[in-house]
């Protein structure tokens, strides 16, 4: 299987505290992978190393067959980033969200405006297609915001916490457009505090203090750990931290 | 007298209905909680009883105190704690903790018995600003000073809103023992999971109240049978279910797939069994309607 992501020992200091601990793992192409752990566990430094956003203190990893620290400009036209805070800018219409991204990631006019006809006949939002994006409802928002996140076919798109705070029903639907991506190939790297959506990933890992403590299946997790579901499994391993999120 | 009371209340931002008249009851030393996605329209409520808006029409009452006429004396009855971290981030955890005691006229000592528990965690950092806490830290800040005053009625506004698993069940244990305490809790939350830990849950969406009863008994009046199904490729199990009329609904759920019959099916291979629903089956079933 082909590797989209590979780390080794890579860390991250920060004087003398070390966020994250020499982690090493792989993640597949069109792979789900989630990616646990409790507030301050180290999650967000990790995900900054690998987005190119901030340089590793040792130990290495790449990304789209890119070096994380060395290549990092290449890393960042290869991925694609969402997450709840940060994903479209509300002043903007949903058709210019669009151009705007399609743009930055230098994809040209014609291919933008036949990828854009295509994404809004897919979401079911040709009519809204001049609407401000302030003004769509949060679910629309974030179903746009997934859709825009991987508009120039990244091969690996990060998603922090997209789904928080949608209704059970628009949650799910939104899960369908990542089993859709990644069965298009696309690689969707993905942090949740849902741990049912923990279940709906291939791989999960859960990281602990900076290190990763686990890394299988949601099925063998299960088994290894002897839980029911995902949030024993992930309460028997963050109980365990002793930095806490200080 | 009942701790909370509304009675239709409706409110409108220009065109967006808010609120439709909303009417129920809260007791005495309830743990009550108000499920429902954003916008759904539950902060408009608290800001509503917690006297800081004005609703379009109807009644609402806390602790017997009309939420318009007696807006004062409620003030000084109630902790809130707003979804949106509100204390002073240039104060220390102590000095926030402090000004929320002498401004309800207290002393930090008289209630210690109170947040002690919560409190404690907080300790090691009280000379710290609050602005410098991580979330969790935050979150025992805010509910210790919405507390400090012993206040009859708690509302707290997601108070687990992007907080980890453990923290979120460290979260609910601490409101069971101030429900102990005698303290009326109105607690909202869009994490369905946590529902089954209030005593009374009302269900919201759009402004609308859809279901109001104990957890258990919203799960006991499922309408019909759902079932699990459970494969190896469970996106391909949800498509083909789809595609099967006998199949009414069929949505992922965990590690299996949650399905309602038209009529019956026969399944082969795949795990196939009837299975008692969650609060967020009857969210989703609900929301079908």
């Amino acid at each position: 299987m082909q590797k989209v992501i590979t780390t080794d020992k890579l860390t991250k200091t920060f004087g003398n505290f070390t966020a994250v601990n020499a982690i090493s793992f792989d993640v597949y192409k069109g792979e789900i992978f989630g990616f646990l752990g409790a507030n301050g566990a180290g999650k967000t430094t990790a995900i900054r190393m690998l987005c190119g956003l901030s340089k590793p203190t040792s130990g290495s990893g790449t990304v789209a067959d890119f070096d994380i620290a060395r290549q990092s400009e290449q890393v960042k036209k290869n991925i694609g980033y969402m997450s709840q805070k940060f994903s479209l800018y509300d002043d903007l219409k949903v058709w210019e969200n669009l151009r705007l991204f399609g743009g930055i990631y230098g994809m040209k006019e014609r291919e933008i405006a036949e990828k854009t006809d295509k994404i809004l006949a897919e979401l079911g939002f040709e009519s809204e297609r001049e609407t401000l994006v302030k003004s769509l409802p949060l679910g629309w928002k974030q179903k746009l915001a997934f859709s825009v996140s991987i508009f120039h076919e990244p091969k690996i798109v990060f998603l922090d916490e997209p789904t928080g705070g949608v209704d059970p029903v628009t949650r799910r639907q939104f899960w369908e457009l990542i089993y859709e991506a990644a069965e298009r190939g696309i690689t969707v790297f993905v942090t949740t505090h849902y741990m049912d959506e923990a279940e709906y990933c291939n791989r999960v890992s859960i990281m602990v203090d900076g290190k990763i403590e686990a890394l299988n299946t949601p099925k063998n997790l299960r088994k290894q750990f002897n839980a029911s579901n995902m949030d024993e499994v992930f309460q028997k391993l963050a109980r365990k931290a002793t930095r806490g999120d200080n | 007298m009942k701790a909370i009371q509304l009675n239709n209340i409706s409110l409108k931002y220009k065109e967006v209905t808010a609120l439709q008249d909303v009417s129920f009851e809260v007791e005495r030393g309830e743990l009550f909680g108000l499920i429902g996605p954003d916008g759904s329209g539950k902060t408009s409520l608290f800001r509503i009883l917690t006297t800081l808006l004005l609703a379009d029409s109807g009644q609402a009452a806390v602790d017997g105190l009309d939420v318009v006429k007696n807006y004062k004396e409620i003030r000084e009855k109630v902790g809130y704690m707003p979804g949106r971290f509100s204390l002073y981030q240039d104060l220390t955890v102590e000095e926030n903790l402090n000004f929320f005691a002498a401004v309800f006229n207290t002393t930090i000592k008289e209630n210690y018995y109170l947040i002690e528990d919560i409190y404690r965690q907080l300790e090691p950092f009280k000379t710290r600003r609050a602005g410098k806490l991580s979330g969790g830290m935050k979150q025992k800040l805010a509910l210790s000073c919405a507390l400090i005053h012993k206040p009859s009625v708690l509302f707290l506004d997601e108070p687990t809103t992007g907080v980890d698993p453990v923290s979120r069940k460290d979260f609910w244990g601490m409101l069971k023992k101030l429900k102990q305490q005698g303290i009326t809790i109105l607690v909202s939350t869009p994490y369905m999971d946590e529902a089954a830990l209030c005593d009374r849950i009302a269900l919201i969406n759009k402004g609308k109240i859809l279901q109001i009863n104990t957890p258990e008994n919203i799960t006991a009046n499922y309408p019909r049978p759902l079932y699990a199904a459970e494969s190896n490729d469970n996106y391909s199990l949800l498509k083909e279910l789809r595609q099967n009329p006998k199949v009414r609904s069929a949505y992922i759920f965990g590690e299996a797939i949650h399905v309602t019959l038209n009529e019956q099916l026969t399944m082969n291979n795949e795990q196939f069994m009837e299975i008692t629903p969650t609060i967020e089956d009857c969210f989703i079933e609900l929301l079908k309607e």
